[in-house]
C-alpha cells in the first residue's frame, strides 16, 4: 500500500482539484480523535503529494476551519487577527477574527501519528537532515510494512549517515528472519548501534525465562547477542560517563557565573553582598525588557541584553555602594543586615513592577535543542552555551584585574589601602568602580540564567548560597580559586546525585564544604603574604 | 506594555484597598467582615495573589447585587508573606481582632496545617481552594480543591487505559503534598498489578533549577520498551526549567507524556510553551472549557483586573465555588454564626465553572468533575479526557493501609472527621 506512494506521479500533484482529496481534508475536522486518526491514514493512502503539507500544518497547530463555511485553511497568527491562507496551495484567503475560525486539535496519539506518516513520506526528501530524521522517527516503531520502505530507499541512498541509520532499522526487523546468516549480520549491524532499541532487540535474544529456558533456540546467535550487547554496554558507559561530566561542568558554569562577581565583591573588597542575588535577578529583567522591546529580533536579543545587563547591574550596583555599604565598611554585620535589606526591597520593587508572575523570557531558536553526537550522548545548546560563556566571562575579568589600570588600582586597594592611597590612588572612587563591576558581572549572570530557570523576583534567592559556599571554597580573594571551585562543586554533586538523590547530594555537598573549610578555613587557594592579614 | 498594565492593576487594587477602608469608617457596624489569608510577598506571593484578586473581585460583585443579609461585605486582606508561623499569627489576629465571618486563604498544605489548630481553637472558617493530599478534614475548614481521588487517581487512570502507559515515573518536589500523593498513587498503581521495577520515585527541593541528570534518567527509565509516563507534582518555580530540560533532550509528549498536577494556566503564562505541546495536567476547571458560566466569569475577571490576557485556573475557580456555597450557607442559616453555616454548608448546591453543579458534601468536600487537559502552544489546555459525572472528594484515601477504613462525616451521629469504621471510634483529634 505504502509503496504506492513512491510511483505517485508528479502530473497528479498539480492536478489541483480532486474532489475526493479536498473532501477528506475538510473531513480533519470532523468527528472525535479516532475518527481524525481514520481519516489521516486515508489522506496517507490517497497518494497524493499534497497530503504531507497538511500533514505537516496539523502537526504544527495552524490547521483551522472557517466556522462560516467549514473550509480547512491554514493560518498564520499576526497581532488580533488571523492571516488565511489555502492549505494546498498556499493561496491567500484574506483575514479573519479569532473568533471566526476554529483549531483543529490533535492529541498526542495523533501527533505520533502524524510524526511517522510524515517520515515516511520524507524518506526521498532532498535533505539530507530531514531523511535522517525520517529515518530515526520509522525506526523507533518498525515493523514489516516500513522496513520493506527503507529497503527500497537504501537503493537510493548516496548519504553513509541516513545509510547506516536506515541499515540498523533494516537490521532491527532482519534479526528475526529465517536465513541464520542474514540475522548473525544483523546483530553484527545492531551492535555497532547505541539506539535503545537495538539493545533492546538483543536483549531479547539473551533472556531466560522461569525455568531457565532461552527464548532463541541458537546457541551461536545467542553467543553473537551476548558479544554485540557488552560491546554495547561499554560503549554506554563511557558516553554515561561523559554524560554526567558534561552535566557537572554546566552546574559548574552555573555556579561559577553566579560567584564570580561575589568573588570580586566579597573576595577582594571583603563586602558581604546579601542582595547579590537580586542584582542577577535585575540582569534577567533586564534580559526581558529588551526582549521586550525588540520582538521581532529574539536571536540577537541575548547580544543586546549582555551589555544591558551589565550597565543595568552595574549602576545599581554602584548605587548601593555609595548610598549604603560605603557608611558600613568595617562593620560585617551590619552590611549584612543592609545588604539583606535592599535584597528584600529589590524583589518587592520588581513584584511590584512586573507583577509577582514569573516573566516569558524567550529561548533563541539556537540555544534550543540538543548537539546529537549520538543516540546515548548529546549536549544541550543552551548549557553548551552558557559552559562557554561562563569562562569567556571568567576570562575578560581576569584580564580587566590582570592587565588595565583599574584593575591594578583594585589589587592595590584590596592589598593595603593607606598606601594605595599614599600613591595617589582615590580609593573610594575605585571601590565604588569595583562594587559596580562586581555586581554587573551579576547582572550577566542572570542574562545567562533567563535561559535555563524561571525569571522571577525569587531568582537570586535560589543562588546566593551556592555563590557564598563556592567562593569561600576556592579560597576568599582568588579568582582561580572560584573557577576550580565552582566546577569541581558541580561535577562532585552531579557524580552524587543519581546515587543518593538531588537532595541528599545537595546535603552531602554543603557538610563535605563545612568539613572542609574546618580543616582548611582559607578555602582550596588561600591568598598567601601581606593581603593574608588584611 | 505588560508592565504599564500590571501597574495599572495595582493601583486599581490599591484604590479599591482605599475605597474599603473609606467604607469601613462611613458603616463599621453593619458589614460582614471576609478575611483573605494569601500570601502577596515571598515565595508563594507568585500563586496566591491571583487568589486575593478574585476573592475582591467576587466580594465586590455580591456587593453590587445588594449584599449579604441586608449588610454590606467588607474584604480585610492580611499578607502572611510566605512565612507559615505567619499564617497562624494572621489567623488569630482576623479571628479575634477583626472578627472575620469566614477565611478564605492559604496555598501550600504546610500553611493550611499551621492555621489548622488556630481556627480549630477560635471556631473560624477556612475555605482552602488548592488540590491537596488529602488525609484531613477539619470541623471548620471546608476543603474547595481537588483530593487525590479528584484529581491523581484519575490522571493514572486516563495514562493506564487511553495511553497506555505501563512504566511510572512519579516525579516530585520533597514536601508533604507530594509525598503523601505519591503514596498514594503507588500503592494504587500495585493494586493495578504494576511491578516495583516499572516505578521509579524522585524527590528534587524546592525551586530545583538543574535537571540535567534527572531528565536524563528518565529518558533512561523510558527506552526500555514499555511506553512510560511521568506523573509530576514538582511544585511552582521548579516547574520551568524542568520543562525545559524535556524539551532540550527532546523528550516530546508522544514519546513520554508528563502529567503535572501542579500546573496551570498561571504558571504557564511564564513559560515558551511551543516545546511543551501536548504535555498533560489533570484539573477541575481548565480556562478553556466552554461553558457560559465561565465565559461569564472570564469576562469579569478582564473587566475587574483591566487586563484582557490575564488568565483564570482551578484554585480561582474553586474560591469561585466556596464563596457562593458560604454565601448560600449564611442566607439559609441567617446568621454568620461559625456552627450555623458549618451546618448550613452540608448539601449546599452551586453551580462550578464547567458546566455543573457542585455539592457540599458532609466530609467537608465537594463533587467536582475531572478534566484532563493538553498544552497548546498559546499556553492554555485542549480537553482531551473527562469523568462522566462529577466525583465527590474523599478525604481519606482507600488506598492507603492507615486510611482504608477512616471516614470524615460532620453530620450526626458521626460528627468526626477521623472516624474509624471498624473500631466505630472517632481519633481525638479532628485534623
Amino acid at each position: 500500500m505504502m509503496l504506492l506512494i513512491f510511483s505517485a506521479s508528479p502530473l497528479q500533484a498539480q492536478g489541483g482539484g480532486d474532489p475526493a482529496f479536498t473532501a477528506l481534508v475538510g473531513q480533519l475536522k470532523d468527528g472525535d480523535f479516532n475518527d481524525k486518526a481514520r481519516t489521516i491514514s486515508d489522506l496517507e493512502a490517497s497518494n497524493d503529494e499534497r497530503a504531507i503539507t497538511v500533514f505537516k500544518t496539523l502537526l504544527a497547530g495552524s490547521l483551522y476551519y472557517r466556522k462560516d463555511d467549514g473550509r480547512v485553511v491554514s493560518v498564520k497568527e499576526g497581532g488580533d487577527a488571523y492571516q488565511l491562507f489555502d492549505v494546498l496551495s498556499g493561496e491567500s484567503l484574506g483575514e479573519a477574527g479569532r473568533r471566526d475560525v476554529k483549531k483543529i486539535s490533535i492529541n498526542n496519539y495523533l501527533r505520533g501519528q502524524l510524526r511517522g506518516v510524515i517520515a515516511r513520506l520524507s524518506l526521498s526528501h532532498k535533505n539530507t537532515a530531514v531523511r535522517l530524521n525520517a529515518v530515526k522517527e520509522i525506526v523507533k516503531d518498525i515493523d514489516a510494512d516500513t522496513a520493506a520502505l527503507l529497503r527500497e530507499a537504501m537503493s537510493a541512498e548516496t548519504d553513509e549517515a541516513v545509510l547506516e541509520a536506515m541499515r540498523v532499522g533494516v537490521a532491527l526487523m532482519d534479526v528475526n528472519s529465517a536465513d541464520k546468516s542474514t540475522r548473525l549480520a544483523a546483530i553484527e549491524n545492531l551492535g555497532g548501534s547505541l539506539l535503545p532499541e537495538a539493545r533492546l532487540r538483543l536483549d531479547a535474544l539473551v533472556v531466560q525465562d522461569a525455568n531457565k529456558e532461552y527464548a532463541e533456540a541458537d546457541a551461536d546467535i545467542r553467543r553473537a547477542a551476548a558479544q554485540a550487547l557488552s560491546h554495547i554496554e561499554s560503549r554506554r558507559q563511557i558516553y554515561g560517563f561523559l554524560e554526567t561530566v558534561f552535566f557537572g561542568l554546566s552546574l559548574g558554569s552555573v555556579l561559577l557565573l553566579a560567584a564570580i562577581g561575589l568573588a570580586i565583591t566579597f573576595g577582594v573588597m571583603g563586602v558581604i553582598n546579601m542582595a547579590h542575588g537580586e542584582l542577577m535577578m535585575l540582569g534577567a529583567y533586564t534580559t526581558y525588557v529588551v526582549q521586550l522591546l525588540m520582538p521581532n529580533h529574539i536571536e540577537y536579543s541575548l547580544l543586546v541584553a549582555v551589555p544591558a545587563a551589565f550597565l543595568v547591574a552595574g549602576i545599581v550596583g554602584i548605587g548601593i555602594e555609595r548610598g549604603v555599604i560605603r557608611f558600613l565598611y568595617g562593620r560585617p554585620l551590619e552590611t549584612l543586615l543592609a545588604t539583606f535589606g535592599i535584597s528584600l526591597i529589590l524583589q518587592q520593587l520588581v513584584r511590584s513592577i512586573f507583577s509577582p508572575l514569573n516573566r516569558l523570557v524567550e529561548t533563541p531558536a539556537w540555544m534550543s535543542g540538543a548537539l546529537e553526537i549520538n543516540s546515548a550522548f548529546a549536549l544541550t545548546y543552551n548549557r553548551l552555551y552558557v559552559i562557554v560563556f561562563s569562562l569567556l566571562v571568567f576570562a575578560a575579568l581576569l584580564l580587566i584585574l590582570k592587565k588595565t589600570a583599574l584593575g591594578l588600582q583594585v589589587r592595590a586597594v584590596s592589598q593595603n589601602r593607606a598606601m594605595a592611597k599614599a600613591m595617589g590612588i582615590r580609593t573610594s572612587w575605585v571601590d565604588a568602580l569595583t562594587f559596580g563591576l562586581g555586581s554587573g558581572i551579576a547582572g550577566v549572570a542572570g542574562v545567562a540564567l533567563s535561559q535555563l530557570t524561571n525569571v522571577g523576583p525569587n531568582l537570586g534567592q535560589a543562588y546566593i548560597i551556592d555563590s557564598f559556599m563556592v567562593v569561600v571554597f576556592g579560597g576568599v580573594g582568588n579568582l582561580w580559586g572560584t573557577l576550580v571551585g565552582a566546577m569541581s562543586l558541580g561535577v562532585v554533586n552531579k557524580f552524587l546525585e543519581p546515587w543518593s538523590g538531588a537532595v541528599l547530594a545537595k546535603i552531602l555537598v554543603l557538610v563535605f564544604i563545612i568539613l572542609f573549610i574546618q580543616k582548611r578555613p582559607r578555602g582550596l587557594f588561600p591568598q598567601k603574604g601581606r593581603a593574608a592579614e588584611g | 506594555m505588560n508592565m504599564k498594565k500590571s501597574i495599572s492593576t495595582w493601583r486599581c487594587i490599591a484604590g479599591a484597598a482605599a475605597l474599603g477602608m473609606a467604607s469601613q469608617w462611613a458603616h463599621a457596624e453593619d458589614t460582614i467582615k471576609v478575611g483573605i489569608l494569601h500570601s502577596l510577598s515571598g515565595t508563594m506571593a507568585i500563586s496566591e495573589t491571583t487568589l486575593k484578586d478574585t476573592m475582591l473581585m467576587l466580594i465586590e460583585e455580591q456587593n453590587k447585587k445588594g449584599g449579604l443579609l441586608g449588610k454590606k461585605l467588607e474584604p480585610v486582606v492580611v499578607d502572611p508573606a510566605s512565612n507559615w508561623p505567619l499564617f497562624a499569627e494572621k489567623t488569630r489576629e482576623l479571628i479575634s481582632k477583626d472578627k472575620v465571618a469566614a477565611i478564605f486563604g492559604c496555598w501550600t498544605s504546610v500553611s493550611r496545617k499551621s492555621v489548622l489548630p488556630v481556627v480549630e481553637e477560635l471556631n473560624g472558617l477556612l475555605f482552602y481552594p488548592v488540590q491537596y493530599e488529602g488525609e484531613e478534614s477539619s470541623k471548620n475548614v471546608f476543603y474547595t480543591g481537588a483530593a487525590p481521588n479528584q484529581q491523581a487517581i484519575p490522571a493514572v487512570d486516563y495514562l493506564m487505559k487511553d495511553v497506555g502507559a505501563k512504566r511510572w515515573v512519579l516525579a516530585g518536589t520533597d514536601y508533604v503534598y507530594p509525598r503523601t500523593t505519591n503514596k498514594i498513587l503507588e500503592a494504587y498503581l500495585k493494586a493495578k498489578g504494576v511491578k516495583s521495577e516499572d516505578i521509579m520515585i524522585n524527590y528534587t527541593p524546592f525551586g530545583h533549577s538543574d535537571w540535567q541528570s534527572i531528565v536524563s534518567d528518565i529518558k533512561k527509565f523510558g527506552s526500555q520498551g514499555k511506553k512510560t509516563a511521568v506523573v509530576s507534582t514538582i511544585n511552582g518555580d521548579a516547574n520551568v526549567p524542568f520543562y525545559k530540560e524535556l524539551a532540550n533532550q527532546g523528550i516530546s509528549a508522544a514519546d513520554i507524556p508528563v502529567v503535572a498536577f501542579s500546573v496551570g494556566e498561571e504558571e504557564l503564562s511564564g513559560i515558551d510553551t511551543k516545546p511543551l505541546v501536548g504535555h498533560l495536567a489533570a484539573w477541575n476547571y481548565f480556562m478553556s472549557v466552554d461553558a457560559k458560566e465561565n465565559d461569564a466569569f472570564i469576562k469579569q475577571w478582564h473587566a475587574f483586573t483591566k487586563n484582557s490576557k490575564r488568565v483564570s485556573n482551578d484554585p480561582m475557580e474553586a474560591h469561585y465555588i466556596g464563596f457562593n456555597m458560604w454565601v448560600k450557607a449564611v442566607e439559609k442559616a441567617g446568621t454568620t454564626d461559625t456552627d450555623a453555616v458549618a451546618k448550613a454548608m452540608i448539601g449546599v448546591k452551586v453551580p462550578n465553572l464547567t458546566g455543573g453543579t457542585s455539592e457540599m458534601y458532609s466530609n467537608h468536600h465537594i463533587s467536582k468533575p475531572v478534566l484532563i487537559g493538553e498544552i497548546q502552544s498559546d499556553g492554555q489546555f485542549e480537553v482531551v479526557w473527562e469523568t462522566d459525572k462529577l466525583v465527590i472528594g474523599d478525604a481519606w484515601s482507600d488506598f492507603l493501609p492507615g486510611s482504608k477504613d477512616i471516614v470524615a462525616d460532620w453530620t450526626p451521629p458521626i460528627n468526626c472527621g477521623n472516624y474509624n469504621s471498624k473500631t466505630k471510634k472517632c481519633s481525638g483529634q479532628n485534623f
